[in-house]
């Protein structure tokens, strides 16, 4: 009977209109979570193709250096920094936080909790329009003159600060600009987000059953929270230095650069773990589907990630190792570092023992899940490697670091956020995506993410810096030049990697197969209502009677049990019976 | 039994299954305003921001020294007697805040009216001070704990006018008896940020003058 429940896929689209308002209402100015979360969502694939293509611009140049880049033409040093500093800023700023937070926050933390809308509907829509001024502004600074920011994404001090040095004057203090108002944005996104889950939960909904994509969403949140109003007086100290000739960050008139160092990464540490958190919730919401078992552990990985968001801001120095700080700073950061890695761990083996005699099936979110998980793994031990003082003196700065956080944030963004897609696909659009395409697009992306990587490691190891023009001008990175080469190859092949998805997401809109309400046989709360979800969410906010994960219960009459439904609903006897 | 079995195999996702009876801190948090919790959120930002700039400034003159001689020439009586201003004016705000608890509207708009009129007093003493700076030649630009001075005090100073903003459209809706209504949780709002307001300037104080 309860099957019959779940088959009966969509009825009530219609409901969705039973408010009709004006298209700018309705598509561009809407207060609905559901729709913010879809301008998040096609605002981050936007800049993401813009960030792929910078991506493509430096790869091309390390291999074939002094060539034209086929599509582009020469990239000139200056151009070549402006364009390493692009690619950090829009794909950390402008791809991961409004794909993880913007997107995935938005659409589901309201339908996983079983709330009609976002705490703060208008706040929510306001957040988006001045993320979207901020890709604006950061867009512009590409054709003002000087060209855009080119002092590295972290834009350390001196070199940001002032416009001699780099020759960018306008870019930089745009890029000032774009980066706060991206802050401002996800600040007012946060409160949302918080608000939600502390006070709209339906009845039932208790702290511990809420999915842990939720939990990973406030925690990211208070994380940001906690670590961004440094930086912002940071900011302002810098376009202060930039503009009017204070010296905070100037050591010829009584600034210290180091300063700067430490409120970029007292925030862009944590910033880590905003962004990979989120892409955890999404790997964690995916594997217990595809098992069919329960998550392993859900109270002790809530735990380890809340200790994990405490210890991201007292690790923060150790990406200062040979930036001229005490040196008797760096046994503790050291500490705290490799400290931090215990609750990581935990998620980890929280992930493998959820996979663990389960009855797995690949298909494609599954894929993308098992692909970010693996690849993680190898992003999380250099990680080890790089808070060890002693080794990172040797890497740091080199291709080695480049490629460890490519291996944390590519498996967390890119594999987290494409699971999350073709999870959640079908609940945002009521389409189902094409699997095939799907399981081309995961193959491709898996093989050619490692063989970009993998190698850089190897010239990092042998001893490439990082952030240089040309690396064919140093006599002893000769070497390493064949690896550039296939690490550029595979980068191209990468990136035309993404066309069967775009293809799959694009043409699944409108050719693509109705979704039923619940396809993947879930618990969570989003699965228990219509696909997409009808203005409102729930034609009835429902009643939670259990946690998230109850896959295979035995004796009940079928593997999954919704949220939603009560012992006896799901072929149980009566409770306490 | 049956919901026994359930809970073993669900681990710690499933309390006790089909049991909806929340927790005390659970029903406490459902409770909370939305409102509140938006505003508490406000302040933890502001004070990160506030933290921040106080542990930068801190931590450069730990670091670098010489900075007595360019500190001795701020004008500390103009700051102590801002200092009873602005305290004194977290006295008015809360007598705002404990009118609106005893429902009476005339007594909310006068400590209102006084708290803005006591905001504005800060500011025009703030005004004198820096043009006097100026005068003497202290610009932003003299020296690094005369650019901490002006960025932090300036800031500071953005935020007691945006108080003042805020404060004077509550005095504004407490008058009309229409808005009344609305007024009521607004001045405990309004009353967290001013009295946060407030707590900046007792740590800016003793750092940038006293010291």
């Amino acid at each position: 009977m309860a099957e019959q429940v779940h088959a009966q896929g969509i009825a009530g689209s219609q409901i969705e209109s039973h408010h009709e308002l004006g298209f700018l209402r309705r598509y561009i100015f809407s207060v609905d979570h559901k729709t913010i979360a879809k301008q998040y969502l096609s605002l981050s694939l936007f800049m993401a193709i813009v960030g792929g293509f910078t991506a493509y611009l430096i790869r091309w140049q390390l291999a074939w250096p002094e060539t034209s880049v086929a599509g582009w033409g020469y990239v000139e040093p200056d151009g070549y920094n402006a364009i390493v500093t692009m690619h950090g800023t829009i794909m950390v700023f402008f791809v991961a936080m409004p794909m993880l937070l913007g997107a995935f926050g938005n659409f589901l933390i309201p339908l996983m909790v079983g709330a009609g809308d976002m705490a703060f509907p208008r706040l929510n829509a306001f957040s988006f329009w001045t993320l979207f001024t901020a890709s604006m502004v950061l867009l512009a600074s590409f054709f003002v003159p000087g060209g855009p920011a080119a002092a590295g994404w972290t834009s350390y001090a001196p070199l940001s600060d002032n416009p001699l040095y780099t020759g960018v004057n306008w870019g930089i203090n745009l890029w000032i600009i774009a980066v706060a108002l991206e802050f401002a944005s996800f600040l007012m996104g946060g409160v949302n987000f918080l608000t939600t889950a502390l006070n709209m939960r339906a009845r039932g909904m208790t702290l511990w059953r809420m999915p842990l994509m939720v939990w990973m969403e406030i925690i990211a949140a208070v994380v940001f929270l906690l670590s961004v109003g440094p930086l912002v007086a940071g900011a302002v100290m810098l376009l202060l230095d930039r503009t009017i000739g204070t010296g905070f960050f100037a050591p010829d008139r009584g600034g210290d650069p180091l300063l700067w160092q430490h409120l970029f990464w007292f925030f862009g540490h944590p910033e880590v773990y905003v962004v990979a958190l989120p892409g955890f919730g999404v790997m964690m919401e995916v594997m217990p589907v595809f098992s069919r078992k329960p998550i392993f552990g859900y109270r002790t990985i809530v735990t380890s990630v809340i200790a994990a968001g405490l210890l991201s801001f007292i690790v923060w120095a150790h990406h200062m190792f040979v930036s001229g700080m005490d040196p008797r700073l760096a046994t503790p950061f050291s500490i705290t570092t490799i400290l931090i890695s215990v609750p990581f761990a935990i998620m980890v083996f929280a992930m493998i023992a959820t996979l663990w005699r389960g009855s797995i099936s690949l298909k494609t979110p599954m894929l993308f899940a098992l692909g970010g998980l693996a690849s993680f793994m190898l992003g999380g031990v250099t990680g080890i490697f790089l808070g060890s003082a002693a080794v990172d003196i040797y890497l740091h700065g080199t291709y080695f670091v480049v490629a460890h956080f490519h291996y944390t944030l590519f498996p967390t963004v890119f594999f987290g956020g494409f699971a999350g897609l073709y999870y959640w696909y079908p609940k945002m659009f009521g389409r189902m995506m094409n699997e095939t395409l799907g399981q081309i697009h995961f193959v491709l992306t898996f093989v050619c993410f490692n063989a970009v990587f993998i190698p850089l490691f190897l010239t990092g190891l042998a001893g490439n810096p990082r952030r240089i023009y040309e690396t064919t001008a140093y006599e002893f990175l000769k070497p390493v030049q064949p690896l550039h080469v296939i690490a550029t190859i595979a980068t191209i092949v990468l990136l035309l990697g993404q066309f069967p998805f775009i293809a799959n997401f694009v043409v699944s809109m409108f050719r693509g197969a109705r979704a039923p309400q619940n396809p993947w046989q879930a618990n969570t709360l989003e699965w228990q209502t219509d696909s997409p979800p009808p203005h409102g969410n729930f034609r009835t906010i429902p009643v939670v009677f259990r946690g998230p994960y109850d896959y295979t219960v035995p004796a009940a009459a079928q593997d999954w049990a919704p949220q939603s439904q009560s012992d006896r609903e799901i072929g149980l006897a009566a409770a306490g019976g | 039994m049956g919901s026994s079995e359930v809970s073993a195999n669900a681990g710690a996702g499933t309390a006790s299954a089909g049991d909806l009876q929340s927790t005390g801190s659970d029903r406490l948090l459902r409770e909370l305003p939305i409102g509140k919790i938006g505003i508490w959120w406000f302040l933890a930002s502001e004070i990160m921001i506030f933290g921040g700039l106080i542990t930068c400034y801190v931590l450069m003159r730990i670091a670098h020294g010489g900075w007595e001689a360019e500190a001795a020439h701020v004008k500390w009586r103009l700051g102590a007697a801002n200092t009873l201003v602005l305290v004194t004016s977290s006295l008015t705000m809360i007598l705002a805040h404990y009118s609106v608890e005893r429902d009476d509207r005339g007594a909310v708009s006068r400590y209102l009216g006084i708290t803005v009129i006591l905001g504005l007093v800060f500011l025009g003493i703030k005004t004198f001070e820096y043009w006097s700076d100026l005068r003497e030649g202290f610009t932003p630009l003299s020296g690094m704990f005369w650019s901490f001075y002006y960025m932090m005090t300036g800031l500071h100073a953005i935020h007691v006018t945006a108080g003042i903003v805020i404060n004077a459209v509550l005095f504004v809706m407490a008058r009309r008896g229409t808005l009344w209504p609305r007024v009521q949780q607004r001045v405990e709002f309004a009353g967290l940020y001013w009295h946060f307001v407030d707590v900046v300037w007792i740590f800016l104080f003793p750092l940038l003058y006293l010291s």
